[in-house]
């Protein structure tokens, strides 16, 4: 016995036809526990759908072998697998005629009967899914009157009927706007400590990821899986060396990526707090090196007050005072013209 | 409204409907006259005549017909998650239509003419073009994985039987190309009462397995994958909702024609009358909503005042292409098949 709720053993994943087969990743020891939100990460074409659609039993393993609750999943029946493990999937929903309660309520036809038939005991599970997922004053509504996020909601009360231990979704939030995407993945983070349910997931979002993981999972064409707490992984530096292209930085102070521009000049700040983060940003949009210390070529200072102006010294430049960014960016780059 | 009184008043539409196609027609017979005959009583026999053995069994036909189209279509609008797909997306109807075209141009339209051996050659004919077709669908279907593409198939099977009657028609006989465009007007009144009992039969037992069917086609609304996930053997049910339709598809042609446009028309209809998509009480309803527009057809097409009976295609037609471009037109803002 162990305690994961999913685990691989040197699992291969790809596709196969007749007489070729084509493997994307080979020697793969996955495990995900109760309790467990783990991120999935990872360009596009890497394989996070088809390691997603190969634990979901939707494609067959290609090598090794994958358990659900200790089971070969090469053994799983659709039906065992359905009380077992719930998706969200990226497919476009075409039951958009649905109300939420009537989506909700599909997630119990895995225990019903012939003719699918709720019992008590279904309504009440249907009840609580829509609780949890903060839908009751929508649960009538139907889908097609759902904002985005509520959508996605809606799913997931779909596969929170279901009472499955393990959830997959792949990318929930790929379409939502940034309040959505936290939801989302709150709603998720709270699953896992309040429900003990394993939740898979699939996002481009590193920021919620460095937010809300517990794990996370970094896959990419050609490269060895990586597997760790996300903030182990950053400080070893795997998240950059996964997403690492031309033109983009990471900078791990921010977890944030960058485009890399041909920094032109260094340019020292004299300000501080908000006005002189977004000063840097500006700076940096433009190609401009903001690091610069007292030796830089260009000083710009964030006077202090109301309305703060930005005054441009330096050593080759006359001192100009502009009192917006926008005009302190243009009065650099005609500088830079000249 | 509830579900039992949705039902109902769609049941008491089909009744008033299937009575108005008993009473009107060149021959109007008025209700009391109706009564008595349903009474057993002594009526002249013109008038039986007319309501047993013309009118009965042609309302019989229009019900299941309609009701066989509507669900075929509705089946397949459902699998293929398509709301354009209806009971000829598989080249069934083209199938039967290649049966029927190679017995009468190759025989010759004689038989066609032939009293009694006419209709059952037809009939024999048409059903051996679609079971050809619908046996290769099946067949491929257990090889293709891609409801897509298992479309396209269906399609392209449609088209080559097409073609193939194309070549036929230029080496075939004016008479002949007659008998056979007279089959593809469609009419519901080539079902005798002999003939009944097979038609009926094979519809009504079709028509039994669709209503078996709401749960695996709820799932499949929702996708293959999501289907696979909440326990569907996907495979299986596509297998029994190709079977189930391509079975009502293929009786149905070989009975009564190709009917145009009431496979692809009435789901629509249902599920706006109905207001959702739950198969639960979208498949009565759209049998119900499937018999009635077929016996509304039905009795436009015997107008009184019409010389003569209006060839069924013709109004099916005209009914059912303004729906479907009502369809296309408001698709994105009801957002659903």
């Amino acid at each position: 016995m162990s305690t994961n709720l999913l685990y691989t053993n040197d699992l291969g994943i790809g596709y196969s036809e007749k007489n070729s087969q084509k493997l994307l990743h080979r020697h793969l020891n996955l495990a995900l526990k109760p309790g467990e939100l783990i991120c999935m990460m990872g360009p596009n074409g890497a394989g996070k759908s088809t390691l997603l659609k190969t634990l979901a039993g939707f494609i067959p393993l290609q090598e090794g072998n994958a358990f659900i609750n200790d089971q070969s999943i090469m053994t799983l029946k659709e039906k065992d697998i359905s009380q077992m493990v719930s998706v969200v999937l990226t497919e476009k929903l075409t039951i958009e005629d649905f109300t939420v309660r009537q989506l909700v309520s599909l997630g119990r036809y895995p225990y019903t009967g012939f003719f699918g038939r709720l019992t008590d005991e279904d309504q009440k599970i249907i009840d609580l899914a829509i609780a949890d997922t903060g839908l009751e004053l929508f649960s009538d509504r139907k889908l097609s009157q759902l904002s985005d996020g509520e959508k996605q909601k809606a799913m997931i009360a779909k596969a929170l009927a279901q009472e499955t231990p393990i959830m997959i979704l792949d990318e929930p939030t790929a379409f939502l706007d940034l309040p959505g995407r936290i939801e989302i993945m709150r709603l998720l983070r709270q699953l896992t400590v309040h429900k003990n349910k394993g939740i898979l997931v699939t996002t481009h979002d590193l920021e919620q990821t460095l937010r809300f993981a517990d794990k996370l999972w970094l896959i990419a064409q050609g490269k060895e899986m990586v597997c760790g707490a996300p903030e182990d992984l950053l400080l070893q530096g795997y998240i950059e060396s996964f997403f690492a292209r031309e033109g983009i930085l990471f900078d791990s102070h921010t977890g944030c990526f960058r485009s890399d521009e041909d920094y032109s000049e260094r340019i020292q700040i004299i300000g501080k707090g908000i006005t002189s983060y977004w000063v840097k940003n500006a700076l940096e949009r433009n190609g401009f090196n903001p690091g610069g210390n007292n030796k830089a070529d260009i000083q710009i200072e964030i006077t202090s007050g109301e309305d703060p102006e930005f005054v441009i010294t330096g050593t080759h430049v006359k001192e100009v005072r502009t009192s917006s960014i926008e005009s302190m960016l243009h009065e650099l780059k005609k500088n830079n013209n000249n | 409204m509830r579900k039992g009184q949705i039902i109902f008043l769609l049941f008491s539409i089909a009744i008033l409907l299937f009575g108005l196609n008993l009473i009107l027609g060149p021959v109007t017979i008025p209700l009391r006259t109706l009564f008595n005959l349903l009474k057993g009583g002594n009526v002249d026999d013109l008038s039986n005549n007319i309501v047993f053995q013309i009118r009965f069994p042609q309302t019989l036909t229009a019900i299941f017909a309609g009701a066989g189209l509507a669900t075929a279509g509705l089946l397949m609008q459902t699998l293929f998650r398509n709301p354009l797909a209806g009971p000829d997306v598989l080249g069934i109807t083209s199938g039967a239509g290649l049966g029927v075209a190679v017995i009468t141009m190759f025989t010759g339209a004689w038989i066609v003419y032939m009293p009694q051996l006419g209709v059952v050659s037809l009939i024999l004919s048409a059903m051996a073009g679609a079971m050809v077709v619908l046996l290769t669908i099946l067949a491929l279907s257990q090889r293709i994985k891609d409801n897509a593409m298992l479309l396209i198939i269906g399609l392209m099977m449609g088209y080559i039987s097409s073609a193939i009657v194309g070549v036929l028609t230029v080496y075939s006989t004016a008479e002949n190309l007659q008998a056979f465009t007279l089959w593809g007007l469609g009419t519901f009144s080539a079902v005798s009462w002999d003939r009944m009992n097979w038609f009926a039969g094979v519809t009504i037992v079709a028509l039994v397995m669709a209503m078996l069917l709401p749960k695996p086609l709820n799932m499949l609304l929702m996708g293959e994958r999501y289907a696979s996930n909440l326990g569907l053997r996907v495979e299986r049910a596509r297998f029994i909702v190709l079977f189930c339709a391509g079975l009502l598809t293929a009786v149905v042609t070989a009975f009564c024609g190709p009917i145009a446009f009431i496979g692809v028309a009435t789901p629509h209809i249902t599920r706006l009358a109905i207001g959702g998509s739950d198969h639960r009480i979208l498949l009565p309803a759209n049998m119900l909503i499937g018999a009635s527009v077929a016996l509304f057809c039905n009795l436009i097409a015997r107008m009184p005042g019409v010389e003569g009976a209006l060839p069924i295609n013709a109004v099916t037609s005209l009914m059912g292409a303004p729906i479907v471009i009502w369809v296309v037109l408001t698709r994105n803002k009801r957002k659903y098949l």
